[in-house]
């Protein structure tokens, strides 16, 4: 294990010391999933040609998504990037649904017209999965303001990566967030790369990008993102703020992707990064097998379950790849559906003008 | 009916809609205390308060895109852009989220915003601020866009677009707004998808949207006074979605076509009707079908050089001759 000495113990923060060992139980099985379901889409990726376009993995932060959303309530929202595979597990979604979106399929969370970037639930406030690097801050945002508007006690967290914080649009969000006092947790998963370019490269300030809050008086905070009980009581603290005092918080979780930015990512072993560095993370910390070892050391995990539930979640990833394989394509018709709500269901304003121009 | 200003039809369209719907929101740059910078929204503030009209800074990007986000919880923003021209600004936000995000969704999200400004040239600030981006946005499949001429027309339509769960990109005309027609007292809608034929006539049909269609018109008067020319002229009202049928029907009668757009020619919305013509009404054509769009260059500022840049009267007189 890594030498550095904790200083705390997030075990003993209130929103994890009322934690009931099924709860905990329920944590690493939400990051086993993801763990297992994203190895089984590599795979699939790379040796049945059964997806197109961007693979962006998500092993290595599992303990982020798993753990922000893990305390979501019924009034709270959650709107990430592209790398939105975890987010969307973690929230609630099946593995089917979003297995049969990566091979294009109609039975995808978005019938096959989103892909691996574009997941989508909005029955369990999650707002997808954005393509544009930062284009969902102001989403999240807007978010935040739904939330306040209709007088509702919620969160709107916003998940962003190192890479966004030089977005604009980013910026103007802080300003908008702090001065009409939304509700908006923005969480920056530093994972250290903007696809090829070490934060060395791409920010003047290196050793935290959370700060930039300042100039908008928006409070911010650093926590490590690799101990699932520590991005629980740092996300608590945020949704609260959010919660009783509707003020924004920018939260910066310091973690790693194992993977390359994308699948096509050739030089991320050896290339910008070392492998050793990645070997060290491995090793050292990987959110599961710290879980592990510390519910383990609590006493509430056997090795034995540990391996139950590694393989039950390998089984579920096994049959997500079978129920996409034998789900059917999107037919050409639907190429023109869910453009416009109004055309869809044919209400008068859809029935009225041309709306499609190929014909 | 009253005899009220474009910028008052609007208004009372939005009063209308704030008070029919708990969920519509005015947003944008100096649309609450500041009364509007055309004054389109004044006194809204005042008396629908703090929640209903909201000003935003200037951050065209994050106010768009807060909007789009509130508008997929069920709220209706009405966001206001000072000019669409800044609509580069947060063109990201309306053509990637505001287009996509039911699509990308496979249905499960809606976006019911509206988008509106004044979206013209002539008015000598200059080529950033003179854009006419109906064309841009009608090109992105999810978005609709609709154009008033007319104080009934801006009224009518903006009420349709308030209601419509699918964003519309509204544009308005600066040299619109004080102008004045007829309104009735009682409240009506006009649909999106409906062009309305402002001229009814037999040997050139004129087609236009907004600012340009009153230009057609005053080209379709004097066609008639002076040169024994009668024109029928067609306000498409509606961009996307587009009446075909009505312009189909005209040309049929007609004959002829001359298209007028104040959009730049290279794809602009003449472009894509003339291309529509030729393809569904060949047979029909006596003649090949004209237009007269804004000059194809920058906007420039020189304000006794700017009118001649955008379609005049004569232009479109002279093209309706050049084919009769």
């Amino acid at each position: 294990m890594d030498t550095a000495i904790k200083t705390k113990d997030y075990a003993l923060a209130p929103i994890n010391s009322k934690l009931s060992k099924e709860g905990k139980i329920d944590l690493l099985r939400g990051m086993l999933r993801i763990r297992r379901f994203e190895q089984e889409a590599l795979n699939r990726y790379q040796n049945a040609g059964t997806m197109g376009g961007f693979l962006h993995l998500y092993i290595g932060q599992e303990s982020v998504a798993v753990g922000a959303c893990s305390l979501m309530g019924d009034n709270d929202h959650v709107i990430t990037a592209y790398r939105c595979h975890g987010h969307a597990l973690a929230v609630g979604m099946s593995m089917n649904e979003c297995m049969a979106e990566l091979y294009g399929k109609v039975t995808g969370c978005s019938k096959g017209k989103g892909g691996s970037m574009h997941f989508f639930a909005p029955d369990k406030n999650f707002w997808g999965g954005h393509g544009i690097v930062a284009g969902q801050t102001p989403l999240g945002l807007g978010l935040a303001y739904g939330i306040k508007f209709k007088g509702l006690k919620g969160a709107a967290l916003c998940f962003l990566g190192d890479g966004a914080v030089n977005q604009g649009c980013f910026y103007e969000s802080l300003n908008l967030a702090s001065l009409f006092e939304l509700p908006v947790v923005y969480i920056i998963e530093n994972n250290k790369y903007s696809m090829g370019t070490s934060l060395e490269r791409s920010s003047v300030v290196k050793d935290c990008l959370a700060q930039r809050g300042e100039a908008f008086l928006v409070d911010w905070a650093q926590a490590g993102g690799e101990d699932i009980y520590e991005v629980r009581a740092a996300v608590q603290t945020a949704i609260e703020r959010a919660h009783n005092k509707s003020k924004p918080t920018i939260l910066e979780l310091d973690t790693y992707r194992y993977y390359g930015h994308s699948v096509a990512d050739a030089k991320h072993k050896g290339g910008y990064r070392s492998a050793d560095e990645l070997e060290t993370y491995k090793r050292d910390h990987d959110p599961i097998q710290l879980f592990k070892h510390r519910l383990i050391a609590e006493g509430v995990l056997t090795e034995e379950e540990f391996e139950h539930l590694s393989e039950a979640a390998k089984e579920e990833a096994k049959a997500s790849v079978q129920f996409a394989d034998d789900s059917p394509l999107p037919d050409d018709a639907s190429i023109f559906e869910d453009v416009y709500f109004e055309v869809d269901r044919q209400t008068e304003a859809g029935r009225t003008g041309k709306h499609f121009f190929h014909d | 009916m009253a005899l009220i200003e474009y910028r008052e039809a609007l208004n009372q369209a939005f009063a209308e809609e704030i008070e029919r719907d708990p969920n519509v929101v005015l947003i944008g740059e100096e649309v609450a205390q500041y009364d509007g910078a055309y004054k389109v929204t004044r006194g809204l503030w005042k008396k629908y308060g703090d929640k209903r009209v909201v000003d935003t800074p200037i951050s065209e990007a994050a106010f768009i895109g807060m909007g789009i986000g509130a508008s997929m919880l069920g709220l209706r923003p009405v966001m206001e852009l000072m000019f669409w021209s800044f609509c580069t600004v947060a063109y990201d936000q309306i053509v990637n989220n505001a287009a996509q995000v039911r699509y990308m969704s496979g249905g499960l999200i809606n976006c019911p915003i509206v988008i509106r400004g004044p979206a013209n040239g002539g008015t000598n600030v200059g080529a950033t601020h003179s854009h006419t981006p109906e064309s841009w946005l009608a090109n992105v499949p999810g978005l609709k866009v609709v154009s008033a001429a007319t104080a009934y027309d801006a009224k009518g339509l903006m009420k349709s677009a308030i209601r419509d769960n699918d964003p519309v990109m509204f544009m308005e005309n600066t040299l619109l707004y004080g102008e004045k027609g007829e309104v009735p007292e009682e409240e009506y809608l006009i649909p999106l998808g409906k062009a309305d034929i402002k001229k009814e006539g037999k040997e050139v049909t004129i087609i236009a949207h907004g600012r340009a269609a009153l230009t057609a018109l005053k080209a379709g008067e004097l066609l008639a006074a002076e040169h024994d020319v009668d024109a029928e002229v067609i306000d498409l009202r509606s961009i996307r979605p587009l009446d075909e049928d009505t312009i189909i029907a005209s040309v049929r009668k007609t004959h002829r076509v001359v298209l007028v757009d104040e959009n730049k020619p290279f794809c602009g919305v003449s472009a894509q009707i003339a291309a529509m013509l030729q393809e569904k009404c060949f047979d029909d054509l006596d003649a090949p079908v004209m237009r007269v769009t804004s000059l194809d260059a920058p906007a420039i500022y020189a304000p006794k050089v700017e009118p001649k840049q955008l379609p005049r009267p004569q232009d479109v007189i002279a093209k309706v001759l050049s084919i009769r």
